[in-house]
């Protein structure tokens, strides 16, 4: 049955606890398919075999209360997986087998999920486009030598090319709806303090979040509803009460308050994602919406405010990488030499490119003008939708500024890669969920996102309102399997 | 603001990332045209605006202070890229 992948995952539990399909039947599927897949690139480690014998060991003795039985899932490759390689897409990593799993994986292997294997980053989640991770780029299912954007590119990539049926990446300034948007899937950046970050290479602790990436907004909701549980192993996790989002799911958004920020029409914003915009305005009044022009006057200030934010995080987050404890080492002539040696060899250039703003920026002398500037800045960022939410219980944007680039398009300008995650950063600076959801493609046919972003812990509204929209706007994304030959 | 040569040799001292030349050159120019857009910042006054230190605005939890976890010698140990018997295993520090 080759027409298994096609399923989306709510077919998929459907049919397995209806048993008109074994996880061994689905997991074969899903194997077979990434195994003819691999021109894409999107896995970094596979485990088909352990895969299949997790399936039939579940099907033994299935559990089908599980909510999702047998399902086989391939993750990004920031989440530790006990016992099964975990690199963050670098060199330093190459050989790091955790003896621990992350939380957020152990919540879907505890509601009967299945391990495929670990996709395809930017290294270290550094990246806009898959290009800076260690183990090479990843192809965009759309098109050849088109990005998948990034930085879980190989997590969009196998969700857009059905090599697995749902997966879940991180989102630290963009990293998953970003991708979402430019290969026709749907991601979710839940609120800070949502899903745990136990386990999860650290990036910028004060921006990393989890989230689901799926075919569509119900699967995406299925998701977060396992994944999203307080874990006192995290100190930022948040004790609220979560819903369940896939069970509260509903298409009535009848009345809800959807505000438009008049500063996301930036310059040189091609018609096009302005057109889309106009379209998805018009799509959330036929859901009867009412739609509300609002202004978060400090949105040009974002992506200066996070390029000071995250690097200074993440130089501090990657002091760990020394050659000592784990990971890659360069043998030096005295102990700073082998540190800095490791360094400079297991790094790769956009790792060493923050590290350096990161120190930088962090040194003595600069820490008032550049780190608490920009702490400064991101509160006025945060007050901006805590005001316009006075108003409005969503807010509507594009989620990117352009489709999918080719690959090579903008390595060596990382000012013009930046740019890419305009739209979707002040979200992780001010702690928000955002959802990501194709709406329409470009006069290339590539797809085009819009985000809905939400008041913090209100992911439940903008999954509505995602999935309201979804069925207007009736997405199709057209694949035609170029990569198998 | 211009960052030079030596201002980069200096960072890379700090980060403990070795740099030649050619490197310190491709990296100058790269901090060059980044902070050149990150000075966008100073066109905004904050002089009486309050940092932003924690997005989630929660006390943190408190625990029973107790060991959860033993015995994890070997699994600490166990991705080292040298060790010998229970020791982390770096170049000699002291002559």
């Amino acid at each position: 049955m080759s027409d298994i992948t096609k399923h989306s995952l709510s077919e998929l539990v459907e049919n397995i606890k209806s048993k008109k399909l074994s996880s061994s039947e689905v997991t074969k599927a899903f194997v077979e398919r990434s195994e003819k897949s691999k021109e894409l690139n999107a896995y970094i480690t596979e485990d088909y075999a352990n895969a299949l014998n997790k399936a039939k060991k579940f099907d033994e003795k299935p559990n089908l209360d599980l909510k999702l039985p047998g399902i086989p899932i391939a993750v990004k490759d920031l989440f530790c997986t006990k016992d099964l390689r975990t690199t963050a897409g670098s060199k330093i990593l190459n050989n790091f087998i955790p003896t621990y799993e992350s939380t957020v994986t152990q919540n879907i292997w505890n509601d009967g999920a299945i391990l495929m294997g670990k996709l395809n980053c930017d290294e270290f989640a550094m990246g806009s486009s898959n290009e800076t991770s260690f183990f090479g780029n990843v192809q965009n299912p759309i098109n050849k030598n088109l990005v998948p954007g990034g930085s879980s590119g190989g997590s969009s990539s196998a969700v857009a090319a059905q090599l697995t049926p749902i997966t879940i990446g991180t989102d630290t300034g963009g990293s998953i709806r970003q991708p979402a948007s430019f290969t026709g899937t749907v991601g979710l950046k839940p609120t800070y303090g949502s899903c745990s970050r136990y386990g999860i290479v650290a990036f910028a602790s004060s921006l990393d979040q989890a989230g689901p990436m799926a075919q569509n907004v119900k699967d995406c909701a299925l998701l977060q509803e396992v994944i999203s549980t307080y874990d006192e192993k995290d100190s930022t996790s948040i004790d609220f009460k979560r819903n369940e989002y896939s069970k509260e799911l509903t298409k009535d958004i009848k009345g809800k308050k959807i505000g438009i920020p008049k500063e996301y029409r930036v310059d040189g914003m091609p018609k096009e994602i302005e057109d889309l915009w106009k379209k998805g305005i018009e799509y959330a009044k036929d859901c009867g919406a009412e739609i509300i022009d609002i202004s978060l006057p400090h949105t040009n200030y974002a992506l200066p405010t996070y390029y000071i934010v995250a690097p200074a995080e993440a130089s501090s987050n990657l002091a760990r990488y020394d050659g000592v404890k784990y990971g890659f080492r360069a043998e030096g002539d005295n102990l700073i030499d082998m540190y800095e040696k490791t360094r400079s060899e297991g790094f790769g250039a956009e790792v060493q490119r923050r590290i350096m703003i990161g120190t930088y920026v962090l040194s003595s002398g600069y820490y008032d003008a550049y780190y608490l500037k920009a702490q400064k800045v991101r509160k006025l960022i945060k007050n901006d939708f805590d005001d316009a939410y006075e108003k409005v219980d969503a807010i509507l944007t594009p989620s990117t500024p352009s489709s999918a680039f080719k690959i090579g398009e903008k390595t060596n300008d990382p000012v013009s890669m930046y740019l890419n995650d305009i739209f979707t950063v002040p979200v992780n600076l001010a702690g928000l969920p955002g959802i990501s959801i194709p709406a329409g493609h470009d006069a290339k046919g590539y797809p085009l996102g819009l985000q809905i972003i939400g008041k913090a812990f209100d992911e439940q509204n903008i999954l509505n309102i995602a999935y309201a929209m979804e069925e207007k706007i009736n997405f199709k994304n057209n694949i035609t399997d170029w990569w198998i030959k | 603001m211009s960052i030079d040569l030596k201002t980069i040799k200096h960072i890379s001292k700090l980060s403990r990332i070795s740099v030649d030349e050619k490197k310190a050159e491709k990296l100058a120019g790269d901090l060059n045209s980044i902070f050149d857009f990150i000075e966008k910042l100073n066109e905004l006054k904050t002089d009486n605006v309050e940092p932003l230190t924690s997005i989630a605005e929660t006390t943190l939890k408190l625990r029973l202070d107790e060991v959860k976890s033993k015995n994890l010698r070997d699994q600490v140990i166990k991705n080292s890229p040298k060790e010998n018997e229970d020791y982390f295993v770096v170049p000699k520090v002291i002559e």
